[in-house]
């Protein structure tokens, strides 16, 4: 009889538990969807907004009570741990900040969208169902709920051309890649006869690799690669960031990528995948190089932040190339922290572009440390972080995963990384010498910071700090989860 | 009650009370005079809790006393590891008793974004004091990057003209360098799991630590480069013009006060303390390139036309004494260094303020747009006068003793080194009194000059503490040299320990 046979069970209890996260996130999109039309027009985006943000709540507490109850669902297709769960957390965090964030944003735009927020939270149900499944098909339909709730949220600024072509181009782009993902799923289960992840890693265990693996392996990563904005895969990043309403970058340049990397965490270590060192190797240094040099001469911010992100993603990926053990924790903590800082400096730029997206502007920042400094003393605190200087998460963040780098001899990538966060450190620079050493420009409308809004920043500047200065307990519980990953 | 039960957390007071100091500083409401009277309580409580380390401490104990040791994160494992010893003592002082004169000398000057820039300072000083006291590698690294932030925003916000330029190099020089000094604390805690110190010392000294022979000369580089660039030595100086001329007053009078101490710090510390060997075998070009610093500076001191620039250069070539005495081995050399040290950060920290005021006046540092001050400004010219005297290194004011201190030990050593060395005390002497003689003496040829006003209150409250403390150091140098002596000798004494281990084996 075929080991991997199993006779029908009905899922209990138990099972609907640990997909408790997204079953509440998608109840409470369609009650965004159903009540759409039903609200009036004025007080629609405040309700709709309330109901998913009460939404994404909701699910950040069903994942910290999933914690209890570890294990396989839904005939081993989905697997609760300690690594899920935080992936969980982090997603549905994320959520919530952009949720936050959006608020503003949309009233300023007048963009009357209720969809918007629905869209949001079907795409935390994939990035959720991303980090828990162990099943590759099941990976792959997460993957394409996420994207496709991503590839319309690009598009929300429908009068915008610039956000039209962004929208495009993410999903022209985006479906050539997933198809390449679902080609590598196809390769790896002729060469192991499995699509299940513990199956796959057993039969690479015990047999010779085949070399339809290999290649299994390689298309897989071309997939999600284009999904964290790694090179060579990032062609897309800067003109779909650029176009795409500010609160949607903030989102799928955290949210997504989180949930991508830790799918990449699963398939390239709980699997075993083999040749992944040198694969990881290339791709993180030319991702590290290619980004921050793009940065270097952007003037609009959103390009900028683009190319940083691309930068980042190359950082990550330094530490899925080191050990297991230590790499998996580094890079744990490392989506957690660039997700933190990520995602405050998307709230104030978006906060800052007013409408129609006018200011996004290397120059339009000229004074605003002056002007308003609150507002420039959070994007100073995010930028700091994101160069890693001490008592940020960023900074620890790199150490981290530098140090897991060093630890696997791979010497000469720690080195590419810690000169590229060299050169990095200029542009980002840049923008804080525009906010402080400048004289700003007058005409510039800059409105109070809303409440909404302002606990967005303290959210994201709260959690930048707590990991720069306290990050023993993110990383206690990173090595616990890679811990279990890893056996 | 017994004031010593403070001890075993005075350190972590004195270190912490200006940051918290400023986090309370961001809700006082912006009324300029509030946070300055604030910013100045602040920093005289810090100062007066930092009297407590020479008043409880043990000269006669090697080692550090104030210890503090508590976990802080578990994974790396890094520790709130903090400790005094006779070296770092006075440079903590040197810090507590310059920041309220910075505070006074700002008083009047700084009327746009007050507040940002009295917590500025603030942090300044926490991050500071926390690179003096702290003995994880980790701590140390994370205050040897904060300092960077404040003082980059101090120029780029509160300077003149090219501030921003200033503030960009000053702040790309020094982190491009420390990125060096991180790769080798990351090393060593890759082979020894501690960032501790003391444990890194021994095991180093122990020979335990897997790899340092092949990597020693490496890692001593790492740490050199990050502390030269601060210091700044030959040919990595070229940023220190710049910030100063660009700094506010405050920041100049930190920056040459404090931040090049950082410098040499860490070369006393780490580079003497964990490779004493590789300290030796590179010694020969360093000390070359500390000569090169003493003239170099000193001639290029002689023909600047600007003021600050000339204090900066100045600025250079005192250093070189301290990069001299260290790298002469010798329990003179190291004093002296110590104390060229301690009174370069008192009188050239006057200095600075001397220049300020007169900017604060004319609006510019140029020599040539004075002349005659000593009729016009009387007090004005004592002050400056007294400073230079000290400055140049006349007996009994506080130049003086490091830099014979300093020469003696360099002689010891080789005779060439104090030779040449010696001839920067010459020089100091030609460019400071040529320049006193340029703006103070002479015709008021312009105008603008007759009227010029005197010291202010804040600014002699600001000057006096700093004359004083020019004479006591130079006339009683053994209150210092009492404390700093075995600090100094204890950590030759574990560099003769190795030399001669590795040298028998």
């Amino acid at each position: 009889m075929n080991p991997a046979y199993q006779p029908y069970v009905n899922p209990g209890g138990l099972d609907y538990i640990r997909i408790l996260p997204e079953l509440i996130l998608s109840v409470f999109g369609m009650m965004v969807m159903v009540l759409e039309p039903a609200v009036d027009e004025k007080g629609s985006q405040k309700t709709l907004g309330a109901i998913a943000l009460a939404g994404a709540v909701g699910a950040i507490a069903a994942s910290l009570y999933q914690a209890y109850y570890p294990g396989y669902a839904f005939w081993k297709m989905i697997r609760v741990d300690s690594f899920s769960v935080f992936f969980h957390v982090l997603v549905t965090m994320i959520a919530a900040v952009v949720i936050l964030t959006s608020f503003e944003y949309m009233r300023v735009q007048r963009i009357r969208a209720g969809e918007y927020y629905a869209l949001i939270l079907f795409g935390t149900v994939g990035m959720c169902l991303m980090s828990s499944a162990v099943e590759l098909v099941l990976i792959f339909i997460a993957l394409e709920i996420s994207s496709i709730s991503t590839y319309v949220l690009a598009g929300v600024r429908r009068k915008e051309a610039s956000s039209s072509e962004s929208s495009l181009k993410y999903f022209l782009l985006g479906s050539f890649a997933t198809a390449f993902f679902l080609y590598g799923v196809a390769l790896m289960f002729g060469a192991s006869g499995s699509t299940n992840l513990d199956q796959i890693s057993k039969a690479l265990r015990t047999q010779p690799v085949p070399a339809l693996a290999y290649a299994g392996v390689a298309l897989m990563f071309v997939g999600l690669g284009f999904k964290v904005a790694s090179a060579p895969f990032h062609v897309w990043t800067p003109d779909v960031y650029e176009g795409a309403p500010a609160p949607v970058v903030g989102f799928m340049s955290t949210g997504p990528k989180a949930a991508a990397f830790a799918v990449l965490l699963r398939v390239l270590f709980e699997a075993n995948a083999p040749g992944r060192v040198w694969l990881i190797w290339m791709s993180a240094a030319l991702s590290m190089t290619l980004g921050n040099i793009g940065a270097l001469v952007q003037n609009n911010v959103k390009r900028l932040l683009a190319y940083s992100s691309i930068a980042h993603a190359g950082y990550l990926l330094m530490a899925f190339a080191a050990t297991p053990q230590t790499g998996m924790s580094a890079a744990i903590f490392y989506t957690a922290a660039y997700a933190a800082m990520n995602l405050g400096a998307f709230a104030v730029v978006s906060h800052f572009a007013n409408i129609g997206e006018k200011y996004v502007t290397l120059e339009d920042y000229a004074g605003l440390g002056r002007r308003s400094p609150m507002l420039a003393a959070t994007l100073t605190l995010f930028l700091l972080s994101l160069i890693g200087i001490p008592t940020t998460g960023g900074f620890f963040a790199k150490f981290y995963v530098f140090g897991a780098a060093l630890q696997s001899h791979l010497v000469w990538l720690t080195i590419i990384g810690v000169i590229n966060s060299a050169i990095g450190a200029y542009y980002y620079l840049r923008i804080i010498v525009m906010m402080y050493m400048r004289d700003g420009h007058e005409e510039i409308p800059i409105s109070k910071i809303p409440l909404g809004l302002g606990t967005a920043l303290a959210i994201s500047a709260a959690a930048t700090i707590y990991l720069g200065v306290f990050p023993g307990r993110v990383v206690d519980f990173a090595l616990r989860s890679a811990g279990e990953l890893v056996r | 009650m017994n004031i010593e039960v403070l001890s075993p957390f005075i350190l972590t007071l004195v270190t912490f009370v200006p940051a918290g100091g400023a986090l309370l500083l961001l809700l006082i409401p912006r009324r300029e005079r509030d946070i300055r009277l604030f910013a100045f309580t602040i920093s005289l409580l810090t100062f007066i809790l930092s009297l407590h380390l020479p008043v409880h401490f043990k000269a006669n104990l090697a080692g550090f006393q104030y210890e503090i040791d508590h976990h802080w994160i578990a994974s790396p494992n890094i520790h709130y590891h903090m400790g005094i010893d006779g070296i770092s003592m006075w440079l903590v002082l040197l810090t507590t008793f310059l920041t309220p004169l910075c505070v006074l000398i700002s008083w009047n000057s700084i009327h746009d974004r007050a507040k940002e820039f009295f917590i500025l300072l603030l942090v300044l000083e926490t991050a500071l004091i926390g690179v003096f006291t702290s003995l994880d590698l980790f701590l140390f690294y994370f205050f040897w990057e904060s300092t960077l932030i404040p003082m980059a925003l101090l120029i780029g916000i509160f300077g003149h003209e090219r501030r921003v330029y200033a503030a960009v190099k000053f702040f790309l020089y020094t982190m491009i360098a420390s990125v060096f000094m991180l790769a080798a604390i990351l090393w060593l805690y890759a082979k020894t799991g501690s960032f501790d110190f003391v444990t890194i010392r021994d095991a180093i000294a122990a020979g335990s630590v897997p790899g340092i022979v092949t990597a020693a000369q490496l890692l001593f580089l790492g740490f050199f480069i990050a502390f030269a660039v601060k210091v700044p030595l030959f040919p990595v100086h070229t940023w220190l013009p710049d910030a100063h001329v660009e700094a506010p007053t405050a920041g100049s009078v930190l920056l040459a006060g404090v931040l090049l101490k950082m410098g040499t710090y860490g070369m006393l510390r780490f580079n003497l303390g964990l490779f004493p060997v590789q300290a030796r075998r590179n010694a020969g070009w360093i000390v070359v390139l500390a000569l090169i610093g003493i003239i170099y500076g000193a001639l290029v001191a002689m023909v600047q036309p600007n003021m600050k620039k000339l204090i900066a250069y100045s600025s250079i070539s005192h250093l070189g004494f301290v990069v001299l005495g260290i790298f002469s081995f010798t329990p003179t050399g190291l004093n002296g260094a110590m104390f060229v040290m301690l009174a370069h950060g008192v009188s050239t920290g006057a200095l600075f303020m001397l220049a300020g005021v007169l900017h604060e006046r004319r609006h510019t540092y140029e020599i040539r747009e004075f002349g005659g001050l000593a009729t016009s400004m009387p007090t004005y010219a004592a002050f400056y006068l007294f400073i230079v005297l000290a400055s140049v290194g006349l007996p009994l004011l506080n130049g003086f003793v490091g830099e014979f201190l300093v020469l003696s030990g360099a002689f010891r050593a080789n005779a060439w080194y104090g030779v040449l060395g010696a001839t920067g005390v010459i020089w100091s002497a030609c460019y400071l009194l040529w320049m006193y003689q340029r703006v103070f003496f002479g015709k008021l040829a312009q105008d603008v000059n007759k009227s010029l006003p005197d010291l202010s209150g804040f600014e002699k409250a600001a000057l006096w503490p700093t004359a004083v403390a020019a004479l006591v150091m130079g006339s009683a140098p053994l209150l210092w040299l009492h404390a700093i002596d075995p600090a100094v000798r204890n950590s030759l004494a574990q560099f003769r320990q190795v030399a001669v281990k590795v040298i028998g084996q």
